[in-house]
C-alpha cells in the first residue's frame, strides 16, 4: 500500500566523487532559522535537498488527529514555500525512513545527512538505525542540538549521570550550565547561492505536501484552523508576544482570567513543538526585551518558565523508553487505577455533566489548544481529582487532539498531574465546579463551547442540575434530557480518592502518622534539593525499612509490608530447628507451587 | 560429611542442589571441613531469610530442595497476607492467582492473622473477595482490612451476601483488633456480631462511608468495646452519646478518632456537637487526635466551629469561606495540621494571621486555590517559625506586593523556617 515515488535514475549533477550532495531531514525543527546542521551541512554542498518523509498509510491508523496534521502539512507548505524563494523545494517523499534512506542515498548519490538531534527514546533508536545506513552508504552524518536550549546529556552528566527528578533541582543544574548558545542565522538566499536544488519538472507530483485527503481524512465540515501551522506564523506570532510584553512591561506569570482560556494571536506552543519556533531564539529575545525594560537587570530563571519546564521533561524522559508507561517506569508511582472505557469516552467527548470540564475538552477537540490551567482541570478530574482513571488513557487523548502535545512534555505532564511522580502535595485538586467559577465568575467560556448551556443564568451554569426546574426549562434545557447530569458526586469521589492518594503515600514513604502533608515522601520543597530518588528507589527502600523495624503498629491496614514485621516466638522456632536436624518427615508430600502461577497476567 | 536423606529425591535433574553443594565445596574446602552445607541452614535463619523475600522469590526458593519446601510453608510466614483482587477488564495490576489462594485456604488459613484483600472496582472481585471471607472459619484473624482500590465494590453487592461473608470471620475469630472496613455495607446487625464475639479484643475500626450504619449500632459498640482507641466514621453517625460512650471511665483512652463530614446534596443540614460532650472526651482522653476532613459546599458549615472543638487535624477539600477559615482560628486551639484546598476571590490574609496567634500547635499547612499576600504569608510564617515542619503553598496564589515578590519570598520563608523552602509549582505546560 505504501507508494514510493519513482525516483530519478541520473545523478546529477555529475561524478559522486567530485560533489558534495546533501540532504537535510527535516523531522521537527520546521524552519530556517536557528536550524544549525541544516547551515552546517549547507557548507561546502554542491546540491541540497531538504526531505520529510511521512507515510501516509500510518497517518490515518494512528493516535494522531486531523488537527494536529493539518497543523503539520501547513508547516511543512510554509516551509516548501520558503524554500521556494531559495530557488530550493521541499522533498516529501512517502514511506518509512529506514526504507527510504538508503534508496535516496542511491539515487542521489549522497554524500552528506544532516538532521537536528531528537533526544526522545523512540527518536534515538531511529537515529541510530539511519545512522547506521548511513555509514554503510559512505553517508557523512551532521546533527546538532536545536530543539532544547541544552544538550540534555550534559544536564544529566552535571547532576552526576541522573536525570533530575524535581523542577527545583533542574533549576539549580541549569544555573550551574553554559549560557545557551545563540541561535544559528537563518538560512538565506546567500548562503543557498553556492548550492543548487535539482527539481524535476514533476516535483509536485513526486515530493508535494499531501493533502488532508491523501491522508485519509474527511474534511468535509472542518473549520478553519485557530492555529495555523508554519514558520511564518511562528515568527509572527513572536513578535506580537513581545510587543505586548514590552507592552504590559510585567514578566511575571500572567494571572488566569476568563480571557486567558480563549486561543490567543501570541500563543507559541504549538509552534514550539514543531519546531516553527526555536526555543533558543524565544529565550534571546525575552532576554533582550528584559534587559531593555528592566534597565540591564538579569533576568530570573522565572522569566523562561514555559520553556524550562520543556526543558526539564525533556531531559527526565531521554534515557526513559518507558516514560510514558506506568507498567516498568522507575520514576513513576503504581496507583492502582480504575479501567473505565465508558467513564473515560465521557470524558474525552465532553459528556461528563460538569459545563467546566465539556467546555474544555469541546475546545480541545475543536481548536487542538487549551490553557494549560484547564489542562490542569481536566487532567485532575480524569485521574485523582475524580474518575480516578489512568494518566495514560488521558495522555493518549490529548497525543491525538493537542497540538502542542510532545511525547515527553505530555507524559511528564500527565504524571505530574495525577501525582503519578516528582512528588509534589497531593492535597489539592481542582474542584471542576469551583475552579472554572473563579476563573470565569460569568460563564461566557462555558456558553461558546457549549451552546446548549447559552440560556443558563451565570449562577447555575458550573452546577446547572442544581438549578430549580422553571430554571431549565426557561434555559430550554433540561438536566438529564439535553445536557447530561454529573457523571460522579464529586464530593463523594474526592473524599475516596483522597483517601486512596493518601495510602499509596503513606506506602510509599512509611510514614505512619496522621497528617496528610507528610505522607509525600522526600518532599522536594521541604527537603531543599535532594538529587531526588525515584519512587521505585523509594519502594524498595520502604520494603528494606519494613524488613528491620519489627515494630511497625498494625495500625494502617493497607501497607502490604506488614509480613516483614511479624515477630514469632524464639521457643518454637528452636524446636522447629531441633526437628529439622534430627529427622526428616519422609511422609511431606512435596507439593511446589509454582511461580509463574503466583500472578495471573 | 554427613547429609540429610532427603535431599537426594531433589537431586534427580542434574543441575539439583547437590551438584551446586558440590561446586561450592570445591570453592571453598574450609567450609566444607565444617560440614557446611546449604541445605543445612538452620530453619531460624532460613526463616529469616525467606520474611525478607518477596512471595514469588519464595516459591523459587522452594523448589530447591526439600527443607526448603518445608520453609516455604513454615506458619511463621504465612500469618499476614495480602490478597489482591483484581479483573483485566478493571485493573491494570496484576491479581493473586487463584491456585495460590485456593492454597492459601486449604494449608494455611490457620495460620492467617493479619489479613487484607484489595478490590478493585469490579462487583466480581468484591464477590470474591467475600467467598474468601466465607472460608476463613478456621482461622483467628488479628487484623483484617478491605480495601476498594478504586470505586467502592463491596457496595455493589447484595447487602447479606457480604454480611454473611463478613459475620463468618467476626464469629470464628475471637480476637479480632484491628478492622477496616470503610465504604461496604456492613449494618448494625453486623456490628452487633461483632460485638458480641470480639468486645474484649478490638482496639481500632474504620467505617467511613458504611450508610447502612445507624447512630444506634455504633453506639453499641462503643457501649461494648472497652479498649477501641481508634474509630473513623461519617459525621451523620458521631453523637453526644457516642462522644459520652468513649469518654466512660471503663473505657481506655482514645488516641485517633477521624470524622469525614460528606455533603450529599447541596444545602444539607448538619446537626451539631455539645461542647460538652467535646470537653468530656478531652478530659478523658487529653491527648487524642481528631481528625476532620470536611468535603462541603460552602453554605453548609453553619454548624461547624461556633464553638471550640478539640480537632487536630483538619481538612478542607473543597471552597471554603474566609468566614469559616476566621472561625477555625477562633476555636481550634489543639490545630497541628491544616489543609485548604480552596477559598473564594479575596486573600486570606486576616485568617492566617489570627491561626498563627491562636493555634499554637499547628505544625503544618497546606494552601491550595487560596490567595494569599505574601507579606502576610511571610508575617505567618514569622509568627509560627520553626515549628512548621510541613509548609505547602502554590506559587501562583501567592500575591506579590509592595514588600516582597516571588523570588523574595523564598528567601524570607527560609530564613524564619530555619531551612530552604520553595512554594509549590505546577507545570506550565
Amino acid at each position: 500500500h505504501i507508494f514510493l515515488p519513482c525516483l530519478s535514475t541520473r545523478a546529477y549533477p555529475g561524478p559522486a566523487e567530485m560533489v558534495g550532495n546533501t540532504i537535510h531531514w527535516f523531522r521537527k525543527g520546521l524552519r530556517l532559522h536557528d536550524n544549525l546542521s541544516l547551515k552546517e551541512s549547507i557548507r561546502g554542498a554542491d546540491t541540497l535537498r531538504c526531505v520529510y518523509i511521512l507515510d501516509p498509510w500510518f497517518a490515518g491508523s494512528s493516535n494522531v488527529g486531523i488537527s494536529r496534521w493539518r497543523f503539520l502539512l501547513q508547516c511543512l507548505e510554509d516551509l516548501d514555500a520558503s524554500l521556494r524563494k531559495l530557488n530550493s523545494r521541499l522533498f516529501v517523499i512517502r514511506g518509512q525512513p529506514t526504507d527510504v534512506f538508503p534508496r535516496l542515498f542511491q539515487e542521489w548519490q549522497t554524500s552528506q545527512l544532516s538532521y537536528e538531534y531528537d533526544s526522545e527514546p523512540f527518536g534515538k533508536e531511529r537515529d541510530a538505525a539511519i545512522q547506521k545506513l548511513a555509514s554503510e552508504a559512505g553517508v557523512e552524518v551532521t546533527v546538532k542540538v536545536s530543539h532544547t536550549l541544552y544538550n540534555l546529556d550534559k544536564i544529566i552528566e552535571l547532576n552526576g549521570g541522573q536525570s533530575p527528578l524535581t523542577y527545583k533541582r533542574f533549576q539549580a543544574l541549569i544555573s550551574h550550565m553554559d549560557a545557551v548558545e545563540s541561535p544559528a542565522e537563518t538560512i538565506t538566499a546567500e548562503v543557498m547561492r553556492k548550492c543548487a536544488t535539482p527539481i524535476s519538472d514533476d516535483h509536485d507530483d513526486k515530493f508535494g505536501v499531501p493533502s488532508l485527503e491523501e491522508l485519509g481524512f474527511e474534511t468535509e465540515g472542518l473549520a478553519t484552523a485557530v492555529w495555523p501551522g508554519g514558520e511564518t506564523e511562528a515568527l509572527t506570532r513572536l513578535e506580537r508576544h513581545l510587543e505586548r510584553k514590552a507592552w504590559v512591561a510585567n514578566f511575571e506569570r500572567p494571572r488566569m482570567n476568563a480571557n486567558s482560556l480563549l486561543a490567543s494571536p501570541t500563543g507559541l506552543s504549538p509552534y514550539l513543538r514543531f519546531g516553527c519556533l526555536s526555543c533558543r531564539l524565544f529565550y534571546f529575545k525575552l532576554t533582550d526585551l528584559y534587559r531593555k525594560v528592566k534597565k540591564n537587570s538579569s533576568p530570573p530563571l522565572s522569566l523562561y518558565g514555559q520553556l524550562l519546564w520543556r526543558e526539564f521533561f525533556y531531559t527526565t524522559a531521554t534515557n526513559n523508553p518507558r516514560f510514558d508507561k506506568m507498567d516498568g517506569n522507575p520514576v513513576c508511582v503504581q496507583i492502582p487505577w480504575d479501567r473505565n472505557p465508558e467513564a473515560l469516552a465521557k470524558w474525552a467527548e465532553g459528556r461528563t455533566g460538569f459545563p467546566w470540564i465539556d467546555a474544555i475538552m469541546t475546545q480541545l477537540r475543536q481548536e487542538g489548544w487549551i490553557h494549560h490551567l484547564a489542562r490542569h482541570a481536566v487532567a485532575c478530574f480524569l485521574t485523582r481529582g475524580d474518575l480516578w482513571i489512568s494518566w495514560e488513557e488521558g495522555m493518549k487523548v490529548f497525543e491525538e487532539l493537542l497540538l502542542d502535545a510532545d511525547w515527553s512534555v505530555n507524559a511528564g505532564s500527565w504524571m505530574w498531574l495525577s501525582c503519578s511522580s516528582f512528588f509534589q502535595q497531593f492535597f489539592h485538586c481542582y474542584c471542576p465546579v469551583g475552579f472554572g467559577r473563579r476563573t470565569d465568575p460569568n460563564g461566557d467560556y462555558i456558553r461558546r463551547y457549549l451552546p446548549v448551556l447559552k440560556a443558563f443564568p451565570a449562577k447555575y451554569i458550573y452546577d446547572p442540575w442544581n438549578a430549580p426546574e422553571s430554571v431549565q426549562k426557561a434555559a430550554k434545557c433540561v438536566i438529564g434530557m439535553h445536557y447530561p447530569k454529573p457523571m460522579v458526586h464529586h464530593a463523594e469521589a474526592s473524599r475516596l480518592n483522597i483517601q486512596r492518594m493518601t495510602q499509596i503515600y503513606q506506602q510509599l514513604s512509611c510514614y505512619r502518622g496522621l497528617g496528610l502533608l507528610a505522607t509525600v515522601p522526600a518532599n522536594p520543597n521541604n527537603g531543599g534539593n535532594g538529587v531526588g530518588t525515584t519512587p521505585e528507589e523509594i519502594q524498595h527502600e520502604a520494603v528494606a525499612q519494613a524488613g528491620k523495624d519489627p515494630l511497625h503498629p498494625p495500625l494502617f491496614l493497607g501497607c502490604p509490608y506488614h509480613s516483614k514485621t511479624c515477630i514469632f516466638p524464639k521457643s518454637r522456632v528452636k524446636g522447629q530447628i531441633h526437628f529439622f536436624f534430627t529427622k526428616v518427615n519422609l511422609s511431606f508430600n512435596l507439593h511446589v507451587i509454582c511461580p509463574s502461577h503466583l500472578h495471573r497476567d | 560429611m554427613k547429609r540429610v536423606k532427603g535431599d537426594e529425591d531433589c537431586s534427580s535433574s542434574s543441575e539439583g542442589p547437590t551438584e551446586s553443594c558440590k561446586k561450592a565445596r570445591k570453592l571453598q574446602p574450609n567450609l566444607c571441613e565444617f560440614g557446611f552445607d546449604w541445605a543445612l541452614l538452620p530453619q531460624e535463619i532460613l526463616l529469616n531469610i525467606f520474611q525478607f523475600l518477596p512471595l514469588l522469590d519464595r516459591a523459587y526458593a522452594s523448589q530447591v530442595c526439600r527443607g526448603w519446601n518445608q520453609a516455604f510453608h513454615m506458619p511463621e510466614l504465612w500469618r499476614c497476607f495480602e490478597f489482591e483482587l483484581n479483573q483485566p477488564a478493571s485493573s491494570y495490576l496484576k491479581a493473586t492467582h487463584p491456585d495460590l489462594i485456593k492454597q492459601i485456604i486449604k494449608r494455611h488459613s490457620n495460620h492467617l492473622q493479619y489479613v487484607s484483600f484489595k478490590v478493585d472496582s469490579s462487583m466480581e472481585s468484591a464477590e470474591a473477595a467475600c467467598d474468601i471471607l466465607s472460608q476463613l472459619v478456621n482461622c483467628s484473624l488479628k487484623t483484617l482490612g478491605l480495601i476498594s482500590t478504586a470505586r467502592p465494590s463491596f457496595m455493589e453487592l447484595p447487602k447479606s451476601h457480604f454480611i454473611s461473608a463478613l459475620t463468618v470471620v467476626f464469629v470464628n475469630s475471637k480476637s479480632l483488633s484491628s478492622l477496616k472496613i470503610d465504604d461496604t455495607p456492613v449494618d448494625d446487625q453486623s456490628l452487633k456480631v461483632l460485638v458480641a464475639n470480639n468486645s474484649d479484643t478490638l482496639r481500632m475500626l474504620k467505617m467511613s462511608s458504611c450508610p447502612h450504619v445507624s447512630p444506634a449500632g455504633i453506639l453499641c459498640v462503643a457501649d461494648q468495646c472497652h479498649g477501641l482507641r481508634e474509630l473513623a466514621l461519617n459525621y451523620h453517625l458521631l453523637s453526644d452519646e457516642l462522644l459520652l460512650a468513649l469518654s466512660s471511665e471503663k473505657h481506655v483512652h482514645l488516641e485517633h478518632l477521624r470524622i469525614d463530614v460528606v455533603s450529599e446534596n447541596p444545602g444539607q443540614h448538619f446537626h451539631t456537637i455539645k461542647k460538652s460532650s467535646w470537653d468530656a472526651m478531652v478530659r478523658h482522653s487529653p491527648k487524642f487526635n481528631l481528625v476532620m476532613y470536611f468535603f462541603l459546599y460552602e453554605d453548609e458549615f453553619g454548624p461547624f466551629f461556633k464553638e471550640e472543638v478539640p480537632i487536630t487535624h483538619l481538612y478542607f477539600g473543597r471552597s471554603v469561606s474566609k468566614d469559616v477559615l476566621g472561625r477555625v482560628g477562633l476555636h481550634c486551639p489543639r490545630l497541628v495540621e491544616l489543609v485548604v484546598c480552596a477559598n473564594g476571590l479575596r486573600p486570606l490574609d486576616e485568617e492566617l494571621i489570627r491561626i498563627a496567634k491562636r493555634c499554637t500547635q499547628l505544625s503544618a499547612i497546606g494552601l491550595g486555590e487560596c490567595e494569599v499576600s505574601c507579606s502576610a504569608f511571610v508575617e505567618f510564617v514569622k509568627m509560627c517559625g520553626r515549628r512548621l515542619s510541613q509548609l505547602s503553598i502554590m506559587e501562583e496564589v501567592l500575591i506579590p506586593d509592595h514588600k516582597y515578590n516571588l523570588d523574595e519570598i523564598h528567601w524570607e520563608v527560609s530564613k524564619h523556617l530555619g531551612r530552604v523552602w520553595f512554594p509549590d509549582m505546577m507545570p506550565t505546560w
